[in-house]
C-alpha cells in the first residue's frame, strides 16, 4: 500500500515531530471547536447539555480506549459494536429469565471477554488477518444478537441502576459514568505510555519481528488486546442498555465506523506504532461536539456525516500534504544551496 | 488467477492449479449443497420466481463484488460501495423521473459515471493523498451517504414518478434471462477477461502482490491503483441504476449496509484481503451463495436472524480454509524450489 512507502522515506525524527504535533493540534482544534459552539449555539454551553454530550460520547469513548491500543499494534477490531449489542441482548434475554441484575452484569462482561478472545484466537493463532476477522465476527456477533433477542426490546431495568448511569454525581452537571470514563482513560493511558506492556504495544506496530527480537510475544499482547477490547465493548453495552433502560440486539449498530473514525481523527496511524490516548480522547471529544453542536443547530444527523467523513480524510491527508510542502521547500533550498 | 505470483512453475502448475482452484470448487460444493437440501425439503424453492428472485438479487450484489475484487486484488479496500450506490440510485432517479423520455442506457452511463468519479475520488485520495484506502473509504461512506441525504432530504422517488420503459427494464427477460442478470454476466465476463488476459489486469496482481516490487517493475502504480477505485465505483454506480430499476422506490438510504455483504462476497469467494490473489469468479460466486443462503433460510422456515450469523461463520470458515490453501501452496513451492537449486 502507498503509505507503507512513505512510512519508509519518513526521517523518523520526522514523524515523531509530526505526531507530537499532531496532538496538539487536535487538542487545539477541540478547544477551538467548543469554544465556537458555546459562543454561537444557543444551549450549548449549559450544564444540561453538557450532561448529555457526556451519556452521548459514552460508548465511542469507552470502546476507543482499547482499540486505539489494538490499532497501534497493528490490527483492527471491527467487531465491536456487535459485541456491544450481543452483550445487551444478552442481558435482555438473562432479564427476561428473571435473572438477578447482580449475576447479569458479570455475565455480560465475562461474555465481552470471551467474544473478544475469539477475535483474538482468530488472529494470533490462526495468524488470519484482523480486518476480515473482525468483519466476520461483526455479522457473526450481530446476527447472534438477533438470534438471542429477536428484534424485540427488553425494558425495565431496576431503577437503581439506570438512575446511577443518567444520575449526576451530587449537585454537579457531571454524570455518573463520567468516573467510569476517566478511571478507564487513566487506566489505559498508563498503561500505553508509562508502562512495559505500552512499550511493547508501540515496538509491535512498528516492527512486529523486532519486537520479537527484544523479547516481546507479539501474539500474546494481540490476544489479550482482543480480549479487553472485547470486555470493555461488553461494558459498553451493559452501560447502554442502563442508560436507555432498553436491550436491543440492534443497539450500538454502525458504532465501530464513528469509533475508528474517532481513533484516527487522534493521530492514530492505521498502520500502527504511532499514536497516543490523549490525542484520541480530543478525536472522540471533538466528533461528539461537533455533532451536538450541529444538533443544537438544527443541522440534520445526515449533514453530520459529510463532516465526519471529512474530518476523517483530512486528518490523515494533512500531516501528509504538510510533509510533501515541506520536502519540496527544503529540496528547493538544497538546489539554490548548491548553485 | 492461477499463476499469480509464481512465475517461473508456468509448466508443471497443473497440481498447484488443482489446489488454487479448489477454493472456488469449495464453494460451489457449498451451493450445490444447500440447494439440493433446500430442493428436498421445499420443491418449491426451485420455482421459477424464486429462482428469478435470488438471480436478481445476485446480480446487484455480484457486479459490487467484481468492482470490489478489483480494488482487494490491489491489496486495498473500498468501503464506500453501499453509499456510492445510493447515490447513483438517487440521481439516475431523479433524471429518470424529470426527463422521462431518457433512454435506460443514459440511464446506466450516468449512474456509472456518477460512481466512476466517486471511485476516481477515492483513487486519488488514497495514491498522491498517501493515505490508507481503508480510511479513505470509511471517509467517503459517511461523506457520499450524507450528500445522498442532504440532497434528498426526506423525500423519496416512488415507481408511479419512473417512466414505464425503465420499469420494464428492470422486470425484462431475455430468453427467461432478467436483463439486469445479463449486464451483472457481461460485466463480470469482461472484468474476469480483463484481469486474467490483459496487461493492466496482470498488473493489478503484482500490485497486489508486492506494491514495491511492483513499483520497481515499472508498473503505473499510481495510475492503476485510481483505475481500480474508478472500476469499483462506477460499478457500485451501475448497481445503483440497476438497484433503482429492481425496486422502483428509492430513497437516500438505498444501499445502507452493502459494504458488508460486499466485502463478505469477495471473502467468500476466495479474493485475500491482503491482496494478489483471488478473480471475480469466485468474488460473483460468494454472492451468488450469500443471496442464496438468505432465500433458502426463509423457504426453510429458519429464523431470518440467523441469516447474518451464517454470513459471519462463512467468512471465518472461507478465510481460514484459505490460510490452509495458501500454506499447502507455501509448502508445494518451497519442494519445487529444493529441485532448482
Amino acid at each position: 500500500m502507498s503509505a507503507e512507502t512513505a512510512a519508509v522515506t519518513d526521517h523518523p525524527t520526522g514523524l515523531a515531530g509530526r505526531f507530537a504535533n499532531w496532538n496538539v493540534a487536535i487538542i487545539a482544534v477541540t478547544v477551538l471547536v467548543i469554544a465556537v459552539a458555546a459562543a454561537t449555539v444557543d444551549n450549548f454551553g449549559t450544564s444540561q447539555n453538557f450532561g448529555f454530550l457526556v451519556l452521548d460520547l459514552l460508548p465511542i469513548a469507552l470502546v476507543a480506549l482499547p482499540m486505539t491500543l489494538v490499532i497501534v499494534t497493528g490490527e483492527i477490531d471491527l467487531s465491536v459494536a456487535s459485541t456491544l449489542g450481543l452483550c445487551s441482548a444478552v442481558m435482555g434475554s438473562l432479564w427476561n429469565a428473571n435473572q438477578p441484575i447482580e449475576t447479569i452484569i458479570p455475565v455480560c462482561l465475562l461474555l465481552g471477554a470471551v467474544l473478544g478472545a475469539v477475535n483474538g484466537f482468530f488472529v494470533t493463532v490462526l495468524g488470519l488477518p484482523s480486518l476480515a476477522v473482525t468483519i466476520g465476527t461483526l455479522a457473526l456477533y450481530r446476527g447472534l444478537a438477533f438470534v438471542v433477542l429477536g428484534d424485540g426490546a427488553v425494558a425495565d431495568f431496576p431503577a437503581l441502576y439506570t438512575n446511577w448511569v443518567t444520575g449526576t454525581i451530587g449537585g454537579t452537571p457531571l454524570p455518573n459514568v463520567l468516573i467510569v470514563i476517566v478511571a478507564l482513560a487513566v487506566v489505559f493511558g498508563v498503561i500505553l505510555h508509562a508502562t512495559p506492556i505500552g512499550r511493547a504495544v508501540f515496538a509491535v506496530g512498528a516492527s512486529e519481528q523486532a519486537a520479537r527480537f527484544a523479547g516481546v510475544r507479539p501474539g500474546r499482547l494481540k490476544f489479550w488486546l482482543y480480549v479487553v477490547s472485547g470486555l470493555v465493548a461488553g461494558l459498553a453495552g451493559v452501560l447502554w442498555t442502563l442508560r436507555y433502560s432498553s436491550a436491543r440486539a440492534d443497539n450500538g449498530a454502525g458504532l465501530e465506523l464513528a469509533v475508528v473514525a474517532a481513533v484516527l481523527l487522534g493521530g492514530v496511524s492505521i498502520f500502527g506504532g504511532k499514536g497516543a490516548l490523549p490525542g484520541v480522547i480530543a478525536g472522540v471529544v471533538l466528533l461528539a461536539s461537533l455533532q451536538n453542536a450541529l444538533r443544537l443547530s438544527d443541522v440534520s444527523n445526515e449533514a453530520l456525516n459529510v463532516v465526519t467523513g471529512v474530518l476523517l480524510i483530512a486528518s490523515v491527508l494533512a500531516p501528509n500534504l504538510a510533509n510533501a510542502v515541506r520536502g519540496a521547500v527544503q529540496r528547493r533550498r538544497h538546489r539554490t544551496d548548491l548553485l | 488467477m492461477t499463476a499469480v505470483g509464481l512465475p517461473g512453475v508456468s509448466t508443471r502448475r497443473s497440481s498447484l492449479d488443482l489446489v488454487l482452484r479448489a477454493r472456488e470448487l469449495g464453494i460451489v460444493l457449498a451451493l450445490a449443497l444447500l440447494v439440493a437440501v433446500t430442493a428436498i425439503s421445499n420443491p418449491r424453492f426451485l420455482s421459477a420466481q424464486s429462482i428469478r428472485d435470488i438471480l436478481l438479487g445476485t446480480a446487484i450484489l455480484a457486479v459490487l463484488a467484481v468492482g470490489q475484487a478489483v480494488v482487494v486484488i490491489t491489496r486495498n479496500i473500498d468501503l464506500s460501495v453501499g453509499s456510492v450506490l445510493g447515490l447513483s440510485a438517487f440521481t439516475v432517479g431523479t433524471l429518470l423521473r424529470d426527463n422521462p423520455g431518457l433512454p435506460v442506457v443514459v440511464a446506466l452511463l450516468a449512474g456509472a459515471a456518477v460512481g466512476g468519479a466517486c471511485g476516481t475520488v477515492n483513487g486519488v485520495l488514497v495514491r498522491y493523498g498517501n493515505v490508507p484506502a481503508l480510511v479513505v473509504t470509511l471517509g467517503t461512506l459517511y461523506v457520499v451517504r450524507g450528500i445522498t441525504y442532504f440532497w434528498a432530504g426526506g423525500q423519496q422517488i416512488n415507481a408511479d414518478e419512473l417512466p414505464s420503459g425503465f420499469l420494464d427494464f428492470g422486470n425484462a427477460t431475455l430468453l427467461g434471462v432478467p436483463f439486469l442478470v445479463l449486464i451483472a454476466v457481461v460485466v463480470l465476463v469482461v472484468t474476469g477477461l480483463v484481469l486474467r488476459n490483459y496487461r493492466a489486469g496482470r498488473e493489478l496482481y503484482a500490485m497486489g502482490s508486492s506494491p514495491q516490487a511492483a513499483e520497481l517493475a515499472g508498473i503505473p502504480v499510481g495510475r492503476r491503483t485510481v483505475l481500480a477505485f474508478l472500476v469499483s465505483g462506477a460499478l457500485a454506480g451501475l448497481a445503483g441504476v440497476l438497484f433503482a430499476a429492481r425496486f422502483g422506490t428509492i430513497d437516500a438510504a438505498a444501499g445502507t449496509g452493502y459494504e458488508l455483504n460486499v466485502v463478505a462476497a469477495v471473502v467468500v469467494g476466495g479474493v485475500a484481503v491482503f491482496g494478489g490473489s483471488g478473480s471475480v469468479w469466485g468474488a460473483a460466486l460468494g454472492a451468488l451463495l450469500l443471496t442464496t443462503i438468505g432465500s433458502a433460510l426463509a423457504v426453510l422456515e429458519i429464523n431470518q436472524f440467523w441469516q447474518q450469523a451464517i454470513v459471519g461463520g462463512l467468512i471465518l470458515l472461507a478465510i481460514g480454509a484459505d490460510r490452509l490453501v495458501a500454506a499447502r501452496v507455501a509448502a508445494t513451492l518451497k519442494k519445487r524450489g529444493s529441485h532448482v537449486s
